[in-house]
């Protein structure tokens, strides 16, 4: 029973996750008001794209804690979905702001089906790690 | 409102767009039609008297109405339709809706799933006076059809016509079937299927070749069709001509059709078979009963249409062996594919050149639409300019109240009172006002009515179609006068051209224009009215450029008319010694945008280099070395200042249309997306100047006559929309998309066009029609609100043969050659030209797995898509998709934004351009227009072993022409028509043919004019000789052969043929 640096990263991310969480479900209901056309693409792509980096650096950021704390098999889960946020910002449309997207393509749909099912595959993994992340806390403040 | 005189008042109609024959009567379709209306009302009674009260209130629905599958033929219509339902029809006839004589006989048709149900037109022989029957009454059993295959295929040799209605669709599994229509195929004569000449079209409304069917139809076919004399506004010649197809059959089955009814009114078996009179003893053996409403247009009869395969030329059923049969192309320009519907509802079907789907039969799911691996998508050319328009002024506009839809010819009225929307199937209430003709001035024929008759209509829109009052046309020129620009020489052709055509730019009153100059800084003139001339205010600060006064840089155009003219005449003078070789284009455009922005407009920007300075700032990025590797291109614009600069524009309803008159590379990827997001058009002059290259000169000056005065919408919106269980997939063209189906074109101009992907997201099982339309508001240069809807209607299908059957060549290649722009942005130049081979090699492969029974050797392809490998090669080859260093960066980022922004014609004729022989044109089989004599020459294959040194021949490129001239070629031909003394006297650019007192210098002229009159634009025409530098551009369109760097049509087909048989 200790209060480890690993224990503070746990919840730590607990925290950041459910940030990123009510991120991912306000991703996905932006694209599902774009798809019933409530908004127009202009507002939502200005809505959504100040959001995109602060949600990759905050999992950044846990990713970073977990190597200090050197939680690796945490870190190994994390490390598909951080090369998945580098390779997604690499390839984005050109542009002059920050962020991913684009409102002329964005009702392409395609691209909406993509956004929404990104959207949705995150949202589930947020949760799980969610949990795995409340499990793991616990593991560490209870292991001797 | 209830006054049907009060509400002639306010619903009227006009004819629109200046034709001059539309111009006498109010509503150009109007006497004929009524005049066939009357006469079929009073057949129609007549006719229906004979089951008196039969169907009180049903009758005329066109459709998908919940009775269709009952197969009563008690003679009304209403009973017609029901025929017309899918293979779910079998169920009993309730009893309750016929009246007594009327026998109930076992299903009808639909019972076979595989497109066989047969028109029960029967045709007699003797019959002439064909009585154009609602055939459809009655169809015996299913055991009866059966029989009808045989006869399908063998009276076929008796005759091509009668040949060609019985076809059906081959049923995909019946390798016996099939090859019987193949011989039937090859023994007509015609290549081009659609069209056996046997038939009158323009013949009057009875006569169809439909023999009264048995005696028992002989009566019920008094009906003369409903609208036989089609819209004048659609040439529709083949639409006629493949009408009378539904209607004929082989006389013994018929025989045996009309037996089969097992009780016959006795009224019904006296009747003589179909006499030649209109108005047969029918009419008067009854006495006419309860008058029904008769709707007759839409009736039952164009349900079957979708079921029936008939309109089909056997020749669209043969399979055609590519490697073996190479003359394909055929001889005059390829025709699009009628739908397979009924003809009633067909001939109201929408122009094709305006609206064509790249599948004329629409799968019934995406797993087929899949399986045939076929793009499905529709392409629209919205604006075009028409002849003839109907015009319908009235205070409500009909739509559907759910879904929106306006109503048109494909809705089914219920009854008098209620439609069901074709869209959505929602019933909805006819309103009080509708029910008035003004067309007939009949009350209570809302079915009658213009928007229910015409497939294309333009309404006046009310005040609830506008957001603000409508905007009053505004145009604002932006010119580059940097010392290149000056050195180009283009200012003296804007401005001459402007000044002639300062008056014939579309506007009222309320037109203002502007002028904005740009080198390193930014010049706007003010043209106060009471001004001696106009007043030049220069803006340095680009960083934050703004407008130097509030008011007078637009300006009324007919308030300072002068001044606009005095500005045009001394500004080509005005930068002659300007040493200035900076651009700032970026904030010339912020400022022509904040300029704007409070009313939406044109801006017109002439760009002659690279923007340099300021905001949007470009860099070369072409490496002229690396052309040829197909990676390294940059398709992809270098900065997103354009895009967002063109959305701000979009949103406040400004257009941008970009001249780039550039000898060097000028990105227009980059720029291009100003044009591309505001729904303006891009035109480009390669090195234009204006004394070394006249002909850029020539052809600015033309295109931009053509840009100055035609016809303009203002802050226009177009939404799509479509049958439910189908949805829009992506959108091409230039425009920016405000939601799922909602364009935002902030101007329409009519020679863009648009192609839309669409997916079965539903199956369509319980549908045999499904429909599309667009509707694009708009506010016309006189500052009217109008709202142009064009309806299509397309039959669904469930086999895999039909999809293919119906396969509309043209608009797949067109929607494919914009699927494949997208690609080439996206992924890369080689991504998109795989797709497009891909595209080849899947579709006929799956026809060649899933359709085709016995695996023959070659490759087989349906008739269909017998030019699918052509064109596809063709597009390869296109400036946008070539490979090699011959397309410089700018020339093929133009040409593809072109084939976005093109209507489909267009668009195929640059793909794959026309070749004709001319240098013995002669009158045979000439076109005869209003006292002019146009000669046909056959269409020729694109290959150079077509050409021959002793003739001359003519290459119509869409946008260009071209006419080469053989070395050998006849003096006669040089004298009479090049007025030149021999070959060597040809001038190096010759692109005026004199007009000479021969008669073949008159058919050559009559010909090439007769080209250009079929386009908007005028294209140039260009005499090249072996030595002309053009020569390359020539041979370079010879998509059949090989070059350096493609493969020539025969080895591509071994290339597909390999992959498809693997």
């Amino acid at each position: 029973m200790a209060f480890t640096f690993a224990a503070f990263c746990y919840m730590l991310a607990l925290l950041l996750t459910a940030a990123l969480i009510f991120f991912a479900i306000w991703h996905i209901i932006a694209f599902d008001e774009l798809k019933t056309d409530y908004k127009n693409p202009i507002d939502q792509c200005n809505t959504l794209n100040p959001l995109v980096l602060p949600e990759y650096l905050i999992h950044a950021f846990f990713c970073v804690m977990f190597l200090c704390a050197a939680e690796w098999l945490t870190l190994g889960l994390n490390v598909p979905l951080l090369a998945y946020h580098i390779w997604r910002y690499m390839s984005r449309p050109v542009m002059s702001g920050p962020g991913l997207y684009d409102p002329t393509t964005i009702m392409n749909a395609d691209i909406l089906a993509y956004c929404q099912k990104e959207g949705w595959c995150k949202l589930a993994f947020y949760l799980l790690a969610f949990f795995y992340y409340l499990y793991g806390m616990i593991y560490v403040l209870v292991s001797p | 409102m209830s006054q049907p005189g009060s509400r002639g008042a306010t619903a009227g109609l006009q004819a629109q767009n200046g034709a001059a024959a539309a111009s006498g009567s109010p509503y150009s379709n109007g006497p004929v039609q009524n005049a066939l209306m009357s006469s079929q009302v009073s057949a129609g009674q007549g006719y229906d008297s004979q089951l008196p009260g039969s169907y009180p209130h049903l009758m005329p629905a066109k459709s998908l109405n919940p009775f269709s599958g009952q197969s009563n033929y008690g003679g009304s219509q209403g009973s017609a339709q029901t025929l017309n339902r899918p293979p779910v029809a079998s169920n009993p006839v309730p009893p309750s809706l016929h009246s007594g004589p009327v026998p109930q006989t076992p299903l009808p048709a639909s019972q076979n799933p595989a497109a066989t149900p047969m028109p029960s037109g029967s045709f007699l022989p003797g019959a002439n006076p064909p009585l154009p029957l609602n055939w459809q009454y009655n169809y015996p059993a299913t055991g009866s059809q059966t029989n009808h295959f045989p006869h399908v295929a063998q009276p076929a040799v008796s005759g091509t016509t009668n040949l060609t209605r019985n076809q059906q669709y081959v049923s995909p599994g019946d390798p016996s079937l099939q090859t019987s229509f193949i011989k039937s195929g090859s023994a007509l004569p015609l290549q081009n299927p659609p069209l056996p000449t046997s038939f009158q079209p323009g013949a009057p409304p009875g006569p169809s070749p439909a023999g009264g069917p048995p005696p028992v139809r002989g009566l019920m076919s008094q009906k003369p069709p409903p609208r036989v004399v089609p819209p004048p506004s659609f040439n529709s010649s083949i639409n006629q001509e493949a009408t009378p197809q539904l209607t004929n059959q082989n006389p013994k089955t018929s025989r045996s059709v009309g037996y089969a009814y097992p009780s016959l009114p006795p009224g019904y078996q006296n009747t003589a078979p179909p006499s030649a009179t209109g108005m047969p003893p029918s009419s008067l053996n009854y006495p006419s009963g309860p008058q029904a409403f008769t709707q007759t247009p839409l009736g039952a009869n164009h349900l079957n249409a979708s079921m029936s395969g008939l309109s089909l030329h056997p020749e669209g059923l043969r399979v055609v062996n590519l490697l073996q049969e190479r003359n394909m192309l055929p001889s005059t320009p390829v025709q699009p594919p009628v739908p397979n519907l009924h003809e009633d509802i067909q001939k109201l079907n929408c122009n094709p050149e305006l609206f064509r789907c790249t599948l004329t039969s629409i799968p019934q799911t995406q797993a087929l639409l899949n399986k045939a691996k076929l793009p499905l998508g529709l392409l629209l050319h919205p604006f075009k300019d028409l002849v003839q328009l109907p015009v319908v002024t009235s205070s409500t506009i009909v739509r559907c109240r759910s879904c929106r839809t306006y109503i048109n010819p494909f809705v089914s009225f219920l009854d008098q009172r209620r439609w069901k929307c074709n869209l959505c199937y929602r019933v909805n209430d006819v309103p009080e006002e509708f029910m008035y003709n003004p067309l007939t001035r009949v009350y209570g024929e809302p079915h009658r009515r213009p928007e229910v008759q015409n497939a294309t209509i333009e309404f006046m829109a009310p005040s609830e179609y506008m957001l603000r009052p409508p905007q009053p046309p505004v145009y604002l020129f932006v010119l580059d006068v940097s010392h290149n620009a000056v050195e180009t020489g283009y200012l003296n052709s804007v401005c001459q051209s402007l000044l002639d055509n300062l008056d014939l730019l579309p506007g009222n009153t309320r037109t203002k224009i502007g002028f904005i100059t740009f080198d390193s800084t930014v010049h706007f003139y003010s043209l106060q009215e009471g001004l001696s001339q106009p007043q030049m205010l220069i803006v340095s600060d680009i960083e934050d450029v703004f407008i130097p006064m509030p008011e007078n840089l637009l300006v009324n155009l007919n308030e300072s008319k002068e001044l606009v003219q005095d500005l045009l005449k001394t500004l080509p003078q005005m930068f002659t010694k300007t040493l200035e070789t900076q651009s700032a284009l970026g904030p010339a455009l912020q400022a022509a945008f904040k300029l704007m922005s409070p009313t939406g407009g044109r801006m017109s920007v002439f760009q002659t280099q690279l923007p340099t300075l300021g905001v949007g700032a470009l860099k070369p990025r072409e490496e002229p070395n690396q052309r040829s590797s197909a990676k390294e291109i940059h398709l992809t614009p270098s900065t997103d200042f354009y895009k967002k600069l063109a959305l701000d524009c979009s949103g406040q309803q400004v257009a941008v249309d970009l001249f780039l008159l550039s000898g060097q590379y000028s990105d227009l990827a980059s720029l291009g997306c100003i044009s591309r997001y505001s729904a303006g058009s891009v035109y480009y002059y390669p090195s234009y100047h204006h004394q070394h290259n006249p002909v850029q000169v020539q052809k600015l000056q033309k295109e931009l006559q053509r840009y100055l005065t035609r016809k303009i919408g203002f802050e226009a919106v177009m939404r799509i929309r479509c049958t439910k269980g189908l949805s829009i997939h992506t959108f091409h063209g230039n425009f920016f998309v405000r939601s799922t189906d909602l364009l935002s074109l902030p101007n329409v101009n009519p020679d863009a066009g648009y192609a839309v992907q669409m997916s079965v997201e539903e199956s369509l099982t319980d549908t045999q029609l499904v429909s599309f339309q667009s509707a694009l508001l708009y506010t016309s240069s006189k500052g009217e609100r109008r709202i142009r809807v064009h309806t299509l209607c397309l039959p669904v299908v469930s086999t895999l043969n039909e999809v293919f059957l119906g396969a509309d060549v043209q608009a797949i290649s067109g929607l494919l050659a914009n699927m494949a722009v997208d690609r080439s942005v996206t992924a890369s130049l080689s991504d998109a030209r795989d797709a497009l081979v891909n595209a080849v090699i899947d579709s006929l492969s799956a026809y060649r797995s899933s359709v085709l029974s016995s695996q023959q050797p070659g490759l087989m392809v349906p008739f269909s898509l017998r030019l699918f490998p052509l064109f596809v090669l063709a597009l390869l080859k296109q400036k946008s998709f070539q490979t090699g260093t011959n397309a410089r960066l700018d020339e093929r980022i133009f040409a593809m934004c072109q084939v976005k922004n093109q209507p489909l014609v267009h668009l195929m004729l640059t793909t794959h351009p026309s070749l004709y022989r001319v240098d013995s044109l002669s009158d045979e089989g000439a076109l005869n227009i209003s006292d002019r004599t146009i000669p046909q020459p056959p269409i020729l294959q694109l290959s150079v072993e077509k050409l021959s040194r002793d003739g001359a021949f003519l290459m119509d490129a869409g946008s260009v022409l071209m006419l080469w001239v053989g070395k050998n070629c006849a003096q006669n031909f040089l004298s009479q028509v090049l007025g030149v003394q021999n070959y060597a006297s040809i001038p190096q650019t010759m692109t005026d043919l004199p007009e000479l007192d021969t008669p073949e210098s008159a058919r050559t002229i009559a010909f090439i004019t007769w080209l250009r009159e079929q386009r908007p634009f005028f294209p140039i025409l260009y005499v090249i000789r072996d030595e002309s530098p053009m020569k390359a551009a020539f041979l370079q369109n010879m998509v059949e052969d090989r070059t350096e760097s493609a493969l020539s049509y025969y080895e591509f087909l071994l290339h597909i043929q390999q992959q498809v048989n693997k």
